[in-house]
């Protein structure tokens, strides 16, 4: 597979974005993701999927931000849903 | 072997540590330099004092003090030259050499190349901070004129019978350092006052410009954490090679501390480097160029597209690990530049196979391959162990428990992964 640093760089783009738009509300809550439901016990560590809950926050928390201002500086070639 | 027309030959010896106090005695007795000028015979504190050239450790530098001469000679040293006793009194004075064993008393023409003690010692100027043994001078060369600037000079006619020296240019690699290293021809230029101006001046605009590319070089670049994983020699890439394609002897695979920091990869084989990853990928390139062109497929633009796809691999892989490694809630100490190295050991084990198959065709890369593949394998997953795994399960006790088994799985993984990457980069080059 003939792979590029550009197209490295557009998947972890998109992928990131795709994180990005999973809703809070509408899909999370409804599949049992929603973070009112990640905050288990104090015991050892999070399990796995309390882990990937946090990911999933978090990087909405930082694409909104990041996002907002620079969606104008990347030129994205396929038209996709950003926030 | 005399370089300065001195019609003695000289015997060196010296006594203490590194630092050494230096005496130069002629054949007959005469001590050139020493301590006391009042009593030559007590070596109580040289004026000379001899430090070794870490990089060339038959060099030694030569520091004098201010007012006397130093001599050109070079000094040929065994290690057991030195002996330990400091202090010589002036019964000592003329011991034994403990290699050559021959005292001052002896004909030393008849002394062979192989012994220690004899001729020319290559000047250097002294180090900055050697405040208390500033050399006034160095080089005495029979051309050239020698340089004094302190008051009490030793009459040189007294040393030696040659005065007419000057500072010799003998300063092979450090051009420019301290007073008095002016080499002949340099004098004229250097003792204008405005070129003089002119040099400090550029000399602290390139130093400014310099920190100022290091620091802002150092936000980006770890520079300082990167130099680590380049600190090797030539015994532990041969021996970290010969590692990577048959770990099955190795014991030991515990990264070993100096106080809470990991010593450099030049002292200990586990530790992981850059160097050969860094290496190792750019062979691959080349292999890789040089198996398709056997096939008649070479293009120019094959390397670059080689080089890409083989670097983007490398940081899915690495990206891949750091994500599992966040979730899995390993507190460990590997740094994301241990994993890309760890990430790059795997090009060695492609360069053996495919140079295999160029020689000796599929079959050939196919045994190879799966040699290096189970030993990549088994390197992985025994150095991986003891970095993920929890103490006691290192130590290969079972514990039962979801968080151990999940950090076992994940070991594997990553091991696995390197087996496949490894075909998956290299099975089209093989024709």
């Amino acid at each position: 597979m003939a792979f590029t640093l550009y197209s490295l760089i557009q998947a972890v783009i998109l992928c990131v974005n795709a994180v990005a738009v999973l809703h809070e509300e509408r899909f999370l809550s409804k599949i049992g993701w929603g973070v009112d439901q990640s905050i288990g016990g104090f015991g050892d560590e999070p399990g796995i999927k309390v882990q990937l809950m946090n990911l999933v926050r978090s990087v909405r928390t930082v694409m909104r931000g990041t996002t907002e201002k620079s969606i104008p500086f990347i030129n994205i070639k396929h038209r996709s849903a950003c926030i | 072997m005399n370089v300065c027309e001195i019609k003695h030959k000289l015997i060196g010896r010296g006594w203490g540590d590194v630092r050494m106090s230096f005496c130069l005695v002629c054949d007959d007795g005469t001590i050139l330099l020493s301590g006391d000028k009042t009593h030559p015979e007590v070596m109580t504190e040289s004026r000379v004092c001899l430090t070794r050239e870490v990089k060339r450790p038959h060099y030694w530098h030569c520091l004098i003090r201010p007012g006397y001469l130093l001599l050109r000679v070079k000094v040929h040293l065994h290690s057991s030259f030195f002996c330990s006793k400091k202090n010589v009194g002036p019964s000592n004075a003329l011991e034994d050499c403990h290699v050559c064993h021959l005292t001052t008393s002896h004909n030393i023409t008849a002394i062979n190349d192989a012994c220690v003690c004899c001729a020319v010692l290559a000047v250097r100027i002294p180090h900055s901070t050697d405040q208390n043994v500033v050399s006034s001078s160095c080089v005495i060369d029979p051309k050239l004129r020698m340089r004094n600037t302190s008051k009490d000079r030793i009459d040189p006619s007294q040393l030696f019978d040659d005065t007419s020296a000057a500072p010799g240019v003998e300063t092979a690699g450090f051009p420019g350092q301290g007073v008095g290293a002016m080499g002949y021809p340099g004098q004229t230029l250097l003792s204008d006052p405005m070129s003089n101006l002119a040099m400090a001046y550029g000399s602290s605009l390139a130093s400014q410009g310099k920190d100022l590319v290091d620091k802002n070089l150092d936000r980006f670049l770890p520079i300082s954490k990167l130099k680590y994983y380049f600190a090797v020699d030539t015994v532990y890439v041969g021996k970290k090679l010969g590692l990577l394609i048959f770990p099955y002897m190795h014991q030991n695979w515990e990264v070993s501390y100096q106080q809470d920091t990991p010593v450099a990869p030049r002292f200990d084989i586990n530790a992981p480097d850059l160097y050969i990853p860094a290496m190792g990928f750019i062979t691959y390139i080349l292999v890789s160029g040089l198996a398709l062109g056997t096939q008649n497929r070479f293009t120019p633009e094959i390397l670059g597209m080689q080089a890409s796809s083989a670097l983007v691999w490398l940081i899915m892989e690495v990206l891949a690990v750091l994500l599992s490694l966040y979730l899995v809630t390993v507190n460990t100490d590997l740094t994301t530049i241990d994993l890309v190295a760890f990430s790059g050991y795997k090009y060695v084990g492609m360069i053996v196979g495919v140079v295999a198959g160029l020689l000796f065709g599929r079959t050939g890369y196919y045994l190879t391959l799966l040699w290096c593949c189970i030993s990549i394998f088994i390197f992985m997953i025994r150095t991986l162990r003891l970095k993920l795994l929890s103490e006691a399960a290192a130590q290969g006790v079972l514990i039962h428990g979801a968080r151990n088994q999940l950090r076992m799985y994940l070991t594997m993984s990553i091991a696995a992964a390197q087996p496949i990457f490894m075909y998956w980069l290299t099975y089209h080059l093989v024709g």
